[in-house]
């Protein structure tokens, strides 16, 4: 299929089938599925300036959908995802200024797809280690820091060997101090929160996608919120953090609305079932089935650096 | 905890998954074949007016397939009760 926004032709089976795939892994870990939509993208044949403002677009669409499901879960601090937004935006538009000027200054495909390979690799090998850890340490029955919180009329218990960093941040005590009573946070400083939601806005901005594979970490170790409501938040700051990216991306012409468009229809119905899925497990074991899935991405990534071959 | 406590119905989820791909493959040539030209046009000679079609089009596509897939869905759940 011809393509004229981007002047490309690809294959919209392969976009739609990508789309389905992402949908699912995105609704189950509440991650917009960034780290394989870009990826994929590239590996189609897609210019990295396409890549980023594409996948922004395709992942507000799909953030929609499974935002609405895990606030129908309980799974959505709405008063900490306001919060998050004004230091999103700043850094998306920060990433989306970096994009400009690599655009001008660079070769953009090889910058940000060998940024992408770190990020992926580093993310990948983190929750790895962590969500082990954790296991390990729950078998031998170690001491974990554990975070109640009431959700959707039900309490749940998230544990993390790195709790301990979440207790040391909340000791950071820069007014104004916020109270999360949906993520189970009595206190925290306003300008951790920012902090937080700037670099993931950066990262969006700059990697394309809703970056809530660094997002989605950083909550739950940072600023210890649990797992499952790490997730659904993530979602509805997806939603707002792409929103603003992709006006800023079309604007700088790097969106190609009509592949957005097609991949989402397939990411459509997976991130319902995603969604779903979320019901059956929580915990170390979401964020360890999580760990080779940046994986997958650095592969195609390296394989499309490395041999310049593209599946179109 | 982690352990599930429930089996996911796929049944349900197949049916929907057909319903769903035959109402993709109508809009994929009714709607969005159509669009590929009016949006180059927007695209060359008013970027705002783009930018604000492209959110508008992929919010209103995410809003209109989520409900679509939650009726096939509860659709397909009544009737394989």
């Amino acid at each position: 299929m011809y393509f004229p926004i981007s002047g490309l032709h690809v294959n919209p089976v392969w976009l739609m089938t990508a789309g389905f795939i992402i949908g699912i892994l995105g609704g189950f870990f509440g991650v917009g599925g960034s780290f394989l939509a870009g990826p994929v993208l590239f590996a189609l044949g897609v210019p990295m300036n396409y890549v980023v403002g594409t996948d922004l677009a395709h992942i507000v669409g799909k953030s929609i959908v499974a935002a609405k499901k895990h606030r129908a879960l309980g799974n959505v601090d709405i008063k900490l995802g306001m919060l998050m937004v004004v230091g999103t935006i700043a850094g998306v538009e920060t990433g989306a200024q970096g994009i400009q000027f690599l655009k001008r200054h660079a070769d953009v495909d090889l910058v940000v797809a060998l940024v992408f390979l770190v990020v992926l690799l580093g993310i990948s090998a983190f929750v790895g280690w962590e969500s082990w850890q954790t296991l390990k340490a729950r078998r031998v029955g170690g001491e974990l820091a554990s975070s109640p919180t009431l959700t959707g009329g039900r309490l749940k218990r998230d544990e993390s060997i790195l709790g301990y960093v979440s207790t040391a941040i909340y000791r950071f005590n820069l007014p104004p101090m916020i109270n999360l009573p949906v993520s189970g946070i009595e206190r925290i400083s306003l300008w951790v929160i920012l902090a937080v939601a700037f670099i993931g806005g950066a990262f969006s901005g700059f990697l394309g996608g809703g970056a809530g594979y660094i997002r989605m970490p950083m909550m739950v170790y940072l600023l210890g919120v649990p797992t499952h409501v790490a997730v659904g938040t993530d979602l509805f700051e997806i939603v707002i953090s792409a929103g603003y990216g992709t006006v800023t991306h079309a604007l700088k012409g790097n969106v190609d609305i009509l592949i957005a468009l097609v991949m989402h229809t397939g990411a459509a119905v997976g991130a319902q079932i995603g969604a779903e899925l979320t019901e059956y497990f929580h915990g170390p074991r979401i964020r360890m089935a999580f760990v080779p899935l940046p994986l997958i991405g650095a592969a195609l990534l390296i394989y499309t650096l490395v041999t310049g071959h593209h599946f179109k | 905890m982690s352990t599930p406590s429930k089996t996911p119905a796929f049944g349900p989820l197949l049916v929907q998954l057909i319903v769903y791909a035959l109402f993709l493959l109508a809009y994929f040539f009714l709607v969005l074949q159509f669009l590929g030209d009016w949006l180059k046009r927007v695209a060359e000679h008013d970027r705002v007016e783009y930018a604000a079609a492209a959110l508008g089009l992929i919010v209103a596509q995410g809003i209109a397939l989520e409900l679509l897939t939650s009726l096939l869905l509860r659709v397909a759940r009544r009737r394989s009760r």
